[in-house]
């Protein structure tokens, strides 16, 4: 699976949300790909992955992208990524 | 996880004042400079970044992220540490009030990797945040810091 954290330049917000998302990933036994990528190549990188990890401000700058959109308000809160990529992951398989 | 985040750090200020959150990230900016991690022109291109973006940088309760991209303004990268006295508002309708600025200045998209593991180690420690938000002094800061960089290499 790939998965694609975004923000606005690619170095900051993206890799703190690459680097926990990972973190949540291994705990719940998922084998799954995880970028880090600024606005522009995010708006490339979303056509073929299947999670856009990212803030809410920038959910509506990235637009409509084929892959799902999750929006993590506190990126530090492991419960709260868990939470969010656990719903989505099991809406994917059913 | 080893690494103490407070050798990483330019300049840590506490108790400071910001009238608004352009000043705030002013204040972060100032720090990078001092520390010889940045010119004037990279503090201008984090505010840029937030007028661009909108309050992202705002990643978790209290807590900016202040930082724009690798680019001629980035001298050696460094991070700079800036808590407010009087919480500040970006926007962010998740995260507001702001009362800690991290700004970030990176060469490249690779060479910080180690120091963001240490930064975001002591962001997810809400014991370790406590005292920090409440942290009177940068040598308060910098014992925070250092306790837990001991704590994760024991």
């Amino acid at each position: 699976m790939k998965i694609v954290a975004v923000c606005g330049m690619g170095i900051g917000t993206s890799v703190l949300l690459k680097m926990n998302a990972e973190k949540v990933l291994a705990k719940l036994g998922i084998d799954a790909d995880v970028e880090a990528a600024d606005m522009g190549v995010a708006r490339g990188a979303a056509q073929t992955a299947e999670i856009v990890l990212t803030s809410e401000e920038l959910a509506e700058e990235l637009g409509d992208v084929p892959a799902e959109v999750i929006i993590i308000n506190n990126f530090f809160d492991l419960d709260e990524i868990t939470e969010k990529l656990t719903e989505k992951l099991t809406a994917a398989v059913e | 996880m080893a690494l103490n985040l407070a050798e990483a750090l330019s300049s840590i200020v506490t108790q400071a004042d910001a009238a608004d959150w352009r000043a705030a990230i002013r204040l972060a900016g100032d720090g990078l400079v001092a520390g010889g991690a940045t010119t004037e022109a990279y503090t201008d291109e984090m505010i840029d970044a937030v007028e661009k973006h909108g309050p992202y940088i705002v990643i978790a309760p209290g807590i900016a992220l202040a930082h724009s991209r690798p680019s001629p303004a980035v001298l050696t990268g460094g991070l700079s540490w800036v808590g407010l006295a009087t919480p500040v508002e970006f926007g962010n309708k998740a995260n507001d009030p702001v009362t800690l600025v991290i700004g970030l200045a990176a060469k490249d998209h690779d060479a910080h990797l180690q120091v963001m593991r240490a930064l975001a180690g002591v962001l997810s420690d809400s014991e370790a945040m406590t005292q920090l938000h409440t942290a009177a002094t940068p040598d308060d800061v910098r014992g925070v810091l250092g306790a837990l960089a001991a704590a994760a290499a024991a």
